[in-house]
């Protein structure tokens, strides 16, 4: 039994006139690492609020077909117990930091707090989740007097501290400098090993291919493509479909008309490049 | 029209010391990315350009405007700001009211108002949304609109916050356009971006801060290159200009026609 279990999921918008998600099918396995590109507008964030409960408890609309995480099922539960589960951080670190709290420490430790656990274990959660996350530094700082990029670390670290264990992120990073995204990347990667499921939107490929175990490829709602990160992430399909290619990709699919790429399979991350244009 | 920053320094009133002493010219129709590590004072730094913060020393002329002696709203008519989040831009009831709100604002006649709006919608595809509500639109149209409201107001010095961040790459292409598109009006477009593959291949000068200063200030093709350093900053070259490093390529290339002669060439 795959722990999540997504089985004929259609999901309309209360007031929209034609179903965002149409008939998703996805088992993903405990551990597993998995990554959802598309274009704007293909279902992703809606897919990101099914699996953490927000659709269809909060922003109610039309379901049908089911959704299971680790054995419950989410027209079953309430939010209140779906949350001990799943863990969202949202697209706009702005939308998600609560506003009720001073510092980053007492932001980080609000989610905690609420579902009660004690305050010496709070106290030591909190440092550690700063600690992985590198934002030590910044917990006295008010949430709000932060950076862009460094405000979504404090949204990502506020639901790592959960240990939740399904953790769906919606595009983490991308407010974040470059070196910073290919850290959280690799401690994402991290949580994904140690049996934390990931379901992670973005549109930066070159880290999915690095770190994904699986990419699924989403258009107009439905799944286009799914399967091995290189294999999804240079298909034909996803070029003409306006998804966002590796330049490691559009160049070397470029060379090989010219006769300067000669490996039958395309890159994705420079180490890939490098192999087939080297010569 | 020239922008020229002179010692800058500025403390927020928590006592965050965020540009610590910059001197910086940007000539008019210079077309420059600002990259650098989260929380290296980029936004900061371009608010002092419109008047939004002011310098705690040192001075910021907007060709021959010392933005102390001159509020925002007049700053407004030579420098617009996209700002990084649309949602806090967007307020009016329909695309076209808030986009033709900064044109209006800056007192230009009805007939030039709505020639300046037009030419923003065609430009960042909004024409066929005009009466929705910006809130009822995606959160990468109402990115376009908070663009258009900037663009209509034509300012001379035209300044991007993070352009690019959550598009996918069809609206990256678009925004690219747009820059394009300024470029060749003559416009100085200021970019801050973390999309170094972006800046790239739509920028010719780049600037890069670490902890309030400037690290590194010139041409693309320079700046970019320089691995170790950019690393100070939390940057990674562009990754065409990665993959030509390590495959040994004697000159930096930054795009795919650079690359692609350099392989050919080998």
């Amino acid at each position: 039994m795959a722990f999540v279990n997504i089985q004929k999921l259609t999901y309309q918008y209360p007031l929209l006139q034609k179903p965002v998600l149409q008939d998703i099918n996805l088992q993903i396995n405990q551990g597993e690492f998995v990554a959802v590109v598309g274009p704007n507008g293909a279902g992703k964030s809606t897919l990101c609020y099914a699996l953490a409960g927000f659709v269809p408890h909060f922003f109610k609309g039309e379901l049908t077909g089911s959704i299971e995480v680790a054995g419950m099922e989410s027209s079953k539960s309430t939010l209140s117990e779906w949350v001990l589960n799943v863990g969202l951080a949202f697209q706009n670190p702005f939308n998600q930091i609560s506003g009720a709290k001073y510092t980053v420490f007492e932001e980080i430790a609000f989610g905690l707090e609420n579902i009660g656990v004690p305050r010496e274990e709070i106290k030591k959660r909190v440092e550690d989740a700063m600690a992985l996350t590198g934002i030590s530094d910044l917990a006295d700082r008010s949430p709000y007097s932060l950076s862009g990029g460094q405000q979504q670390r404090v949204a990502l670290t506020s639901i790592l501290v959960m240990r939740p264990k399904l953790l769906v992120l919606d595009e983490p990073t991308s407010q974040m400098d470059p070196i910073g995204t290919r850290e959280v990347f690799g401690t994402i990667r991290k949580m994904a090993e140690e049996g934390m499921t990931v379901v992670l939107v973005e549109h930066k490929v070159e880290w999915i291919a690095e770190f994904a175990d699986r990419v699924i490829a989403m258009k107009d709602g439905s799944v286009l493509l799914e399967g091995k990160p290189n294999e999804v992430l240079t298909s034909e399909l996803l070029a003409e479909n306006g998804f966002g290619i590796s330049r490691y990709t559009t160049t070397a699919r470029e060379a090989k008309k010219q006769g300067l790429w000669k490996k039958e399979t395309l890159p994705v991350t420079l180490d890939e490049a490098v192999e087939g244009f080297k010569k | 029209m020239k922008i020229e920053i002179k010692d800058l320094r500025f403390t927020y009133p928590t006592g965050l010391e965020a540009i610590k002493g910059i001197t910086l010219t940007i000539e008019s129709g210079e077309q420059v990315a600002i990259v650098g590590q989260n929380g290296a004072g980029k936004t900061t730094l371009v608010r002092h350009f419109n008047g939004l913060l002011q310098p705690t020393s040192g001075s910021v002329w907007i060709e021959g405007w010392d933005t102390k002696q001159h509020s925002v709203a007049k700053l407004a008519s030579r420098v617009g700001y996209v700002f990084q989040n649309p949602d806090e831009q967007l307020f009016s009831r329909d695309v076209l009211t808030e986009v033709a709100f900064g044109p209006r604002n800056l007192g230009y006649p009805k007939e030039k108002i709505d020639e300046l709006v037009k030419r923003a919608l065609a430009l960042t595809e909004l024409s066929d949304k005009t009466e929705t509500n910006p809130y009822d639109l995606s959160p990468t149209w109402r990115k376009m609109v908070a663009l258009a409201s900037i663009i209509a107001m034509d300012t001379p010095i035209v300044i991007f916050d993070e352009p690019t961040t959550g598009q996918d790459a069809v609206n990256v292409a678009r925004i690219a356009n747009v820059i394009a598109e300024l470029r060749n009006k003559g416009k100085t477009v200021i970019t801050i971006t973390h999309d170094i593959d972006f800046c790239a291949e739509n920028f010719d000068r780049v600037i890069a801060l670490a902890q309030g200063q400037i690290l590194l200030d010139g041409p693309a093709r320079e700046i970019l290159g320089q691995e170790e350093i950019l690393a100070k900053t939390y940057v990674d070259p562009p990754q065409l200009t990665r993959l030509g490093k390590k495959l040994g390529f004697k000159e930096i290339v930054r795009n795919q026609e650079e690359f692609l002669k350099a392989c050919k060439d080998r």
